[in-house]
């Protein structure tokens, strides 16, 4: 079993790429966008394609981050220019690139077994270092030692990649055009009046959003060793499990600290489902029910968290109210008088 | 400086609710000149606003700002010329970003944005200097969110970062109309202040008579959609509301219909 909390961090921290895009548009754009569903798909798609006709992985996954800004793009223009209302914008795209990932592998699975990607190159030159009997040797010393991924590789590339994409995401934000697009999350009139191009900014901002999502779904193709045009459903789902657990949990004090809280989110949404499937009675199936149960939880327990503390606070205080007038009438009485 | 050419705007065209909100209305405005507007209720002073900031464009009609016809020009790419404070304290502002970062977008209004940091450390100089004018102690809560600060705190706010970096016109809705009297006050003093400061050429829409006559050197009077009285300087230190209420009434016929105008 420590095999699989591995196995599910490992994804999780892929999957945490995903979660930073959509935290862009939902969080920072105030955008609820769908397009996730279908650009995570593409990416997988491009790539997926790419790589089976011979093209360097590494370059594969940049076109598909690229096409995955491109999807974003025109979800923006649909909204902006369009005048379509954002949910809406973003199912239209979401279904259009539907067809268009079929078109674009030209079935609906494809299989990346015995085929180079940035995985198996990354494993390679890593396993040249020998520094995984380095990394086992400590864990065997503290006791963990059936508890090693197959390879430390992966890991670290993921954690070094998933960084940086969060670093440039916080850097960006603190930008003059990053300032700008958090404004037009949060307040658009003024952002106007204050010479910002708002649809151009939303546009850019969606791009960047399914640019990441893209990403992401290029590297979990790679991982998993498939691109299947199923594989992009309720993914906006998990997103917003992953921000809503992770500004839960960690909190959003400033924005560096909200992507990491998302990072964090993403990898413990990975695990909790994966602890979740070894239950008896559930099956690989119900993977999208756990999902939605995960984020009905999220998003309703904060608030019964709050609820009950005001209570509690309340009833505190009135039993020191009574404590102070033990004859329980006195305060009424007091401010009757002062009126008279 | 602004110049307003026979700017006509209907509402709802061809259906029972037609309305004239602007009707050809001319208007020059000099470098320096502060014209507070006052009228009735759908007198057509908001959309006056609208029409100058870019918000709407006119039916007919041209307005220049500093000799460029921008009669098509978008409501962003004008908003480089003009500095704009709304009637709603929270309009003007982004809640939840810090104070030095509402600041740094203002400071971009005039400039090209680009992939340089919003606030440097140069800049949080500056912004320091020029929130100490405000007199509120929000140079010493730099990094505080806007979100947290009160209504009147935020409207100063707002009224800096339009002001800030000299925009060619300055347009004040209605900004003072949405605050108890007391922060009122406050910041129609730091508007008396700041315009007087950067040498800016304002237009300001009240609804406070008073306001009206002691702020700025010039005043319209707008009813149904047109500029029905034009008061220069030399007349406007002597006008009291109650010759500005008779001659409303001298012009029109009746009284002048405003359920907010503020008498005194």
């Amino acid at each position: 079993m420590p095999t699989a909390i591995f196995g599910a961090f490992e994804s999780g921290i892929i999957y945490a790429i995903m979660a930073l895009g959509v935290y862009l548009s939902f969080r920072v754009l105030d955008f609820p966008d769908l397009t996730v569903d279908g650009s995570f798909v593409t990416g997988a798609a491009v790539a997926a394609t790419m790589i089976v006709s011979g093209i360097n992985p590494f370059i594969a996954t940049l076109v598909a981050l690229a096409a995955g800004f491109i999807a974003g793009c025109l979800t923006g223009i649909l909204h902006t220019f369009g005048k379509i209302n954002a949910l809406l914008s973003g199912i239209l795209m979401m279904i259009a690139l539907y067809s268009i990932n079929l078109r674009i592998m030209g079935k609906s699975n494809v299989p990346l077994l015995n085929t180079d990607t940035a995985i198996t190159h990354v494993r390679d030159a890593w396993d040249k270092t020998g520094l995984d009997s380095i990394f086992n040797s400590i864990f065997t010393a503290v006791g963990l030692g059936d508890s090693v991924p197959r390879t430390w590789g992966i890991l670290i590339f993921m954690i070094i990649v998933t960084f940086a994409i969060k670093l440039l995401t916080d850097r960006f934000l603190q930008t003059e055009i990053g300032l700008a697009l958090r404004a037009t999350g949060d307040n658009k009139r003024m952002i106007r009046s204050l010479s910002g191009n708002t649809n151009l900014l939303v546009i850019l901002g969606l791009g960047l959003s399914n640019a990441m999502v893209a990403f992401s779904g290029a590297l979990i193709a790679q991982q998993g060793g498939f691109a299947d045009v199923g594989m992009g459903i309720g993914m906006i789902i998990i997103g917003l499990a992953s921000v809503i657990i992770g500004e839960a949990l960690f909190g959003t004090k400033t924005i560096a600290r909200t992507t990491l809280a998302v990072i964090g989110g993403a990898i413990i949404y990975r695990i909790v489902v994966t602890l979740a499937l070894r239950v008896e009675f559930l099956e690989p199936g119900d993977m999208k029910l756990i999902t939605a149960t995960i984020v009905i939880l999220a998003l309703i327990m904060p608030k019964l968290i709050d609820k009950t503390k005001e209570k509690k606070r309340k009833a505190k205080r009135q039993s020191e109210r009574i404590a102070m007038n033990p004859d329980g009438k006195g305060e009424a009485d007091a401010s009757f008088k002062s009126h008279s | 400086m602004l110049h307003l050419n026979h700017i006509h705007k209907v509402f709802n065209e061809g259906t029972p609710d037609e309305k004239i909100a602007l009707d050809s209305i001319n208007h020059t405005m000099n470098e320096g000149d502060f014209v507070t507007v006052i009228g009735s209720n759908g007198a057509g002073k908001s959309t006056l606003m609208n029409i100058i900031s870019g918000v709407m464009l006119p039916d007919m009609g041209t307005i220049t700002i500093d000799k460029q016809d921008v009669s098509t020009i978008s409501e962003f790419k004008r908003a480089k010329m003009i500095g704009r404070v709304f009637q709603d304290p929270m309009a003007g502002t982004a809640p939840s970003m810090t104070i030095e970062e509402n600041l740094a977008m203002a400071y971009s209004r005039n400039k090209n944005r680009t992939l340089r940091k919003g606030v440097t450390k140069q800049r949080k100089d500056l912004f320091r200097e020029v929130l100490e004018s405000l007199h509120l102690g929000l140079e010493d809560r730099l990094t505080a969110k806007v979100g947290l600060l009160s209504g009147g705190e935020r409207q100063a706010l707002s009224l800096l970062m339009a002001t800030f970096t000299e925009p060619s016109i300055l347009l004040l809705d209605e900004h003072t109309a949405a605050l108890d009297p007391a922060r009122a006050e406050l910041i129609t003093n730091l508007t008396k202040e700041i315009v007087k400061k950067y040498h800016l050429t304002t237009l300001m829409v009240t609804h406070n008579m008073q306001q009206a006559l002691d702020l700025g050197n010039k005043l319209i009077m707008m009813d149904k959609g047109q500029i029905i009285l034009v008061v220069d300087e030399s007349q406007k230190k002597k006008l009291t509301i109650e010759q500005l209420l008779n001659e409303f009434q001298r012009i029109r016929g009746t009284k002048l219909a405003s359920d907010r105008a503020l008498l005194t």
